[in-house]
């Protein structure tokens, strides 16, 4: 049952541009904290960039460790936006409307947090620019688009631009809500950035082609990214355990599960911390927590499916590295962990329509998920890298540093940061849109009792 | 010729303005109908808006197709080498990039689109109230001076909250 209350417009403007136009009590000290992490961060990076990767625990032969973890752990979160916000717009799901633009920003700074992890791993910062892009002009040396990782940054560079311009376009309404409400220098630069925007009928129709449009471009980059990110192992020849000919779906429907946790994560934060019990009700969690069940599902029988591959085709690589996952110290521990969280634990809970509509079982049961998927793909990489290979010669185990356990700690500071600040600037739940989804509801009447019906859209 | 605006607390209203507008000659060509959310499409009688936005992501995408395929054909012949016995023009790994380039350009050219159909950026947009995000409907038209008097008449009469002017 849907559960709308109707509220006027310049209800829901007061309501949803509340942390705009005046910051809460508990704005300020969160963005300092988050932003002291970042400088600890910092501090880790510059000693890390002056010291060389020397003071990280990379080694041969696993010289991928916390960063990549946790750049696939990122570019995964990443893929709620488009998931959420295409898909449902494209199948216009009427729940869609106060998830789209959290999911739709959480993409993007994921991203941003997902493509730094490289920067940080690769050490000389600098040299991505020729390595990645046709830049070094000088010399005539180009980038070698036969390798999988130069198909990786052309593919975050086009879902970047693209959920980038998405956030943009259908913010353009919502901040000429924010400028017809402010004064002075403010006023001047919502202004700006609202174009102009009045609220034509022409506007409005080209507003929502946009967002059938840019969602149908976006879906299929969106496919192709975490596709691209499985090819980095995929097409590694060195590394025999990670041939697997399923990672590309079992890699999108990975990310899929782990972003749309994160999109619950930060929807039930932001009615907590905003107080939008009024737009973030119960009957979202519950839709979107079926939506995870059916996702979750799925990622667990691809995950299912590579086991079985592995270990039916008798490989003596494939069955050697899923006994060092599953039964030798460390990776064992984790391993439970790992499918505890991501599966075992949530999936149940989730069955039961009391969890689903309970924002602190979601919250924590969505938390535990990601806790899940990110130990999911430190277990895909080094574990896979610490044996010996067929082109290598050591054979040897893998610890982070305390620089690397910072850096990664600020990467999840510097979303929480991005998502802070964005809020205060621009709205996190699109205003035009839930006023809409109020006029397009209406309530019939059936047997003793009156419930909101949709109206069907021509 | 003076711009006028009419706001209005209900739909209704506004559409009964529209209608009045035009029984009084003035087509739908001459009046806009500004609202703070997307109505359904022809809510208040207004004309139905052309647009060639679909054009934009394909002109974008043949763009983004061919500067990728340039690009990493262009790339690959100036400096040579032959790694892992593959083709130098190696044209799966090539196709990747060229899928990428595709839908940027598509995805670039539709937002240049939407802002030239929408034709923004417009910072002179014209004659505007800060109530239309707040729920109000406004109807805004230009017309001569000698006949401000009766359309402000005939907005009032369809149920306009304020008539708003601007010479």
């Amino acid at each position: 049952m849907q559960e709308r209350t109707v509220q006027t417009d310049a209800e829901i403007n007061s309501d949803l541009l509340n942390n705009v136009l005046k910051a809460r009590s508990w704005y300020w000290p969160m963005v300092g904290f988050f932003a002291a992490c970042l400088l600890a961060t910092a501090a880790s990076w510059a000693v890390v960039i002056v010291m060389g990767l020397g003071v990280t625990g990379l080694n041969r032969p696993v010289m991928w460790g916390f960063f990549v973890t946790n750049f696939v752990f990122w570019i995964g979160i990443s893929h709620a936006g488009v998931m959420l916000s295409a898909i449902l717009r494209l199948s216009k799901a009427e729940w869609r409307r106060p998830a789209t633009r959290a999911a739709e920003v959480l993409t993007v700074f994921s991203l941003m947090v997902a493509a730094s992890n490289i920067f940080m791993h690769i050490g000389r910062v600098w040299r991505l620019l020729y390595w990645a892009l046709p830049y070094d002009f000088a010399r005539g040396i180009w980038p070698n688009v036969r390798s999988a990782l130069i198909w990786d940054p052309s593919a975050i560079t086009t879902y970047l631009t693209g959920s980038i311009l998405f956030v943009i376009v259908a913010l353009i309404p919502d901040l000429a809500v924010i400028r017809d409400r402010t004064t002075g220098f403010r006023h001047q630069i919502y202004s700006i950035l609202a174009l102009g925007w009045r609220g034509s009928p022409r506007q409005w129709k080209l507003q929502i082609i946009a967002g059938f449009l840019l969602s149908a471009l976006l879906l299929p980059v969106f496919v192709s990214v975490h596709s691209i990110v499985s090819w980095d192992f995929a097409a590694a020849v060195s590394v025999e355990s990670w041939h697997s000919t399923i990672f590309a779906p079992y890699f999108v429907i990975g990310a899929v599960h782990s972003g749309v946790s994160g999109v619950v994560t930060v929807m039930i934060a932001m009615r907590y911390l905003y107080k939008w019990d009024k737009y973030v009700r119960p009957e979202h969690l519950d839709a979107l927590g079926k939506l995870l069940i059916a996702i979750a599902t799925a990622w667990f029988y691809f995950f299912v499916m590579e086991i079985m591959f592995s270990l039916y085709m008798l490989e003596g690589q494939e069955i050697a590295l899923r006994e060092l996952q599953v039964f030798q110290w460390p990776f064992a521990p984790l391993f439970l962990i790992f499918i505890f969280a991501s599966y075992i634990i949530p999936v149940p809970l989730w069955l039961s329509k009391n969890v689903r509509r309970s924002p602190w079982a979601m919250f924590v049961t969505t938390i535990l998920v990601n806790i899940g998927m990110w130990i999911e793909r430190f277990l895909i990489v080094v574990p896979g890298l610490m044996r010996k290979q067929i082109f290598t010669f050591d054979w040897s185990s893998y610890s982070a540093s305390i620089f690397e356990v910072i850096m990664v700690t600020g990467t999840f500071a510097f979303v929480f940061l991005m998502m802070l600040l964005f809020s205060k600037v621009f709205p996190l739940i699109p205003i035009f849109d839930i006023k809409e989804g109020q006029i397009l509801s209406d309530e019939i009447k059936i047997g003793r009792r009156s419930v909101p019906a949709l109206k069907v859209e021509e | 010729m003076t711009q006028m605006l009419g706001l209005f607390k209900e739909a209704e209203g506004a559409a009964a303005a529209t209608e009045a507008l035009e029984e009084a000659g003035y087509g739908s060509d001459n009046f806009d109908v500004l609202t703070g959310f997307p109505y359904p499409e022809g809510a208040f009688g207004e004309r139905e808006e052309n647009h060639r936005l679909y054009v934009f992501p394909l002109i974008g995408a043949l763009l983004g197709f061919s500067t990728a395929l340039l690009l990493t054909i262009g790339t690959q012949l100036a400096y040579p080498i032959v790694t892992g016995g593959k083709p130098i023009l190696s044209l799966p790994t090539m196709l990747i990039i060229a899928y990428e380039g595709t839908m940027l350009g598509a995805i670039l050219f539709t937002v240049l689109g939407i802002f030239f159909e929408s034709r923004i950026p417009n910072f002179r947009p014209g004659i505007y109230d800060p109530r239309i995000t707040e729920g109000y409907i406004g109807i805004t038209l230009e017309c001569p001076e000698d006949r401000v008097n009766s359309v402000e008449q005939l907005l009032q009469r369809a149920g306009a909250q304020e008539v708003l002017q601007q010479t």
